[in-house]
């Protein structure tokens, strides 16, 4: 097989890395193929679908609560704190206490990633919310908006960027950490990276490369989104501010 | 496909639990929710990750704030460098702790340097911002006043504007801090034996997943707590500001 590969020699290991993303190949153990188009595509879906159950089941969590909590200007300690208790865990000891406690399987790894993901959306929702101008919010109610209005349409549209800072924030770190689901029995991209001794250091750094590039590429949707809908007056004002 | 995954998780999953004989070897082998005799018989084993980690920790904060202090004096008064710095750093902050391990592989190799480069990357964009962010945020009426007693440009950043900067930047601290403690865990992926050493060894034994888990996050709250104090006692004037993680 090696013929058909492309001449990266240049590059080195990255050189390998690119051809193990686009050229299936022997395994270091020998016997079974890997690497190649088919058997990326199919581990990037599977650490897609995991990032994005987790991540949604994390903001359906985390950002009504962060919301709530920043309307009514309620436990500002409680949200503050969760979210830098959630900087102190590492993940690797989450998602071992979740498989060695709760269990393996899709369902109770997502819960570990779902845990992970908490912490900066629903502090940011809450500091986000909570700091929308009280005379913006006093204006609303004296227009007749119900409280669920206000929440609709003045303080979710001017909290958009802090809080989707957190939803970025979150997002990135799901998606580097479902990497380690590969050590709870999942197949995710993590299988390139820690399965030196059967992909070879050119899947190694194959897995890296697309894991980085994944990301980079969800954090700037997530900003594209972020701007889509943040209120065309906030925008200005902060043209206008930097400028 | 499956072979290869096969393969891979008996290896990855591979637990080897150390004294299968004596007297806690019933509570390891039925893997109970903790064990205590185990964990005071061998607390031991986690001397030296634990020391590693925080050499690392603090080596990569201290590294970092070192070099983040010197961007954000260039930006300061160059106003057109902070996005370049902004963006700069925040792309290199978005890369996965274990993808850049992997990516590092072929040029630094697995090893400390890996581990130190990789971590004091991770700190610069926090720090970054908020020792901007606290210049940013002193008051034009004190700068006014020490210029009008004669300060030089240099004179005053050290004695005006740093000083009242200081909550931000002990605020950017205590996260870079904090984070730092909870990433170098993975450092163990860069052949650096901290506390996701023997976590990662004895993966699914439960007692030693709360030891490892529970030693990092006290090290981090420790930091925290040093910080918090250090901020109060060189910034009394003001309550520690709530922070957004942006």
């Amino acid at each position: 097989m090696s013929h058909t590969f492309i001449h990266l020699g240049v590059l080195g290991t990255f050189g390998d890395a690119f051809n193990f993303i686009f050229y299936q190949q022997e395994a270091r153990t020998g016997q079974t193929m890997v690497g190649g188009p088919d058997q990326v595509l199919d581990l990037t879906e599977k650490h897609l679908r995991i990032t994005f159950l987790a991540l949604a089941t994390a903001t359906a969590i985390a950002l009504p609560l962060g919301v709530i909590l920043g309307h009514i200007r309620r436990g500002e300690t409680f949200a503050i704190a969760l979210g830098n208790a959630g900087r102190a865990v590492p993940e690797l000891a989450l998602i071992a206490f979740v498989a060695a406690y709760i269990g393996v399987g899709l369902g109770n790894v997502t819960i570990a990633f779902t845990i992970l993901g908490i912490p900066p959306i629903l502090t940011n929702a809450y500091v986000g919310v909570s700091q929308v101008d009280r005379n913006a919010v006093e204006a609303a109610r004296g227009m007749g908006m119900s409280e669920f209005e206000v929440i609709r349409r003045v303080e979710l549209p001017l909290a958009v960027p802090t809080i989707m800072a957190g939803v970025r924030t979150a997002a990135v770190n799901i998606i580097a950490t479902v990497a380690l689901a590969s050590l709870a029995g999942l197949s995710t991209l993590g299988d390139f990276i820690l399965g030196r001794n059967v992909y070879g250091d050119a899947g190694v750094v194959a897995g890296a490369i697309v894991i980085a590039v994944l990301t980079l590429i969800l954090e700037f949707s997530l900003a594209g989104l972020q701007w889509a809908l943040t209120p065309r007056g906030l925008k200005l004002a902060r043209a206008g501010a930097a400028a | 496909m499956t072979l290869a995954i096969a393969k891979l998780v008996p290896l990855l999953g591979a637990v080897e639990i150390h004294n299968r004989t004596g007297p806690n070897a019933p509570c390891q082998a039925q893997n109970k929710a903790f064990c205590l005799g185990w964990a005071v018989d061998n607390f031991d084993r986690y001397t030296t990750p634990f020391l590693n980690q925080l050499l690392l920790v603090l080596l990569c904060v201290a590294l970092g704030f070192a070099i983040a202090f010197g961007l954000a004096l260039i930006s300061h008064r160059r106003r057109w460098l902070v996005s370049t710095f902004t963006g700069a750093t925040g792309v290199l902050y978005t890369i996965p702790s274990l993808a850049f391990i992997f990516l590092l592989l072929p040029i630094t190799g697995l090893g400390w340097t890996t581990a130190i480069l990789i971590l004091t990357v991770y700190t610069l964009q926090i720090l970054f911002r908020n020792i901007l962010a606290g210049l940013g945020n002193v008051p034009p009426e004190s700068k006014d006043a020490g210029r009008g007693m004669g300060m030089t440009d240099r004179q005053l950043l050290w004695r005006v504007e740093l000083p009242l900067a200081l909550p931000e930047i002990i605020a950017g601290l205590r996260i870079a801090t904090v984070s730092t403690v909870a990433i170098s865990t993975l450092m163990v992926f860069a052949n650096v034996d901290t506390l996701g050493g023997p976590l990662y060894q004895q993966i699914t034994f439960k007692t030693n997943i709360v030891i490892a888990g529970g030693l990092s996050i006290l090290m981090a709250v420790a930091f925290d707590a040093l910080l918090l104090g250090a901020q109060r006692l060189l910034a009394p004037w003001r309550r520690p500001s709530r922070e957004a993680i942006v």
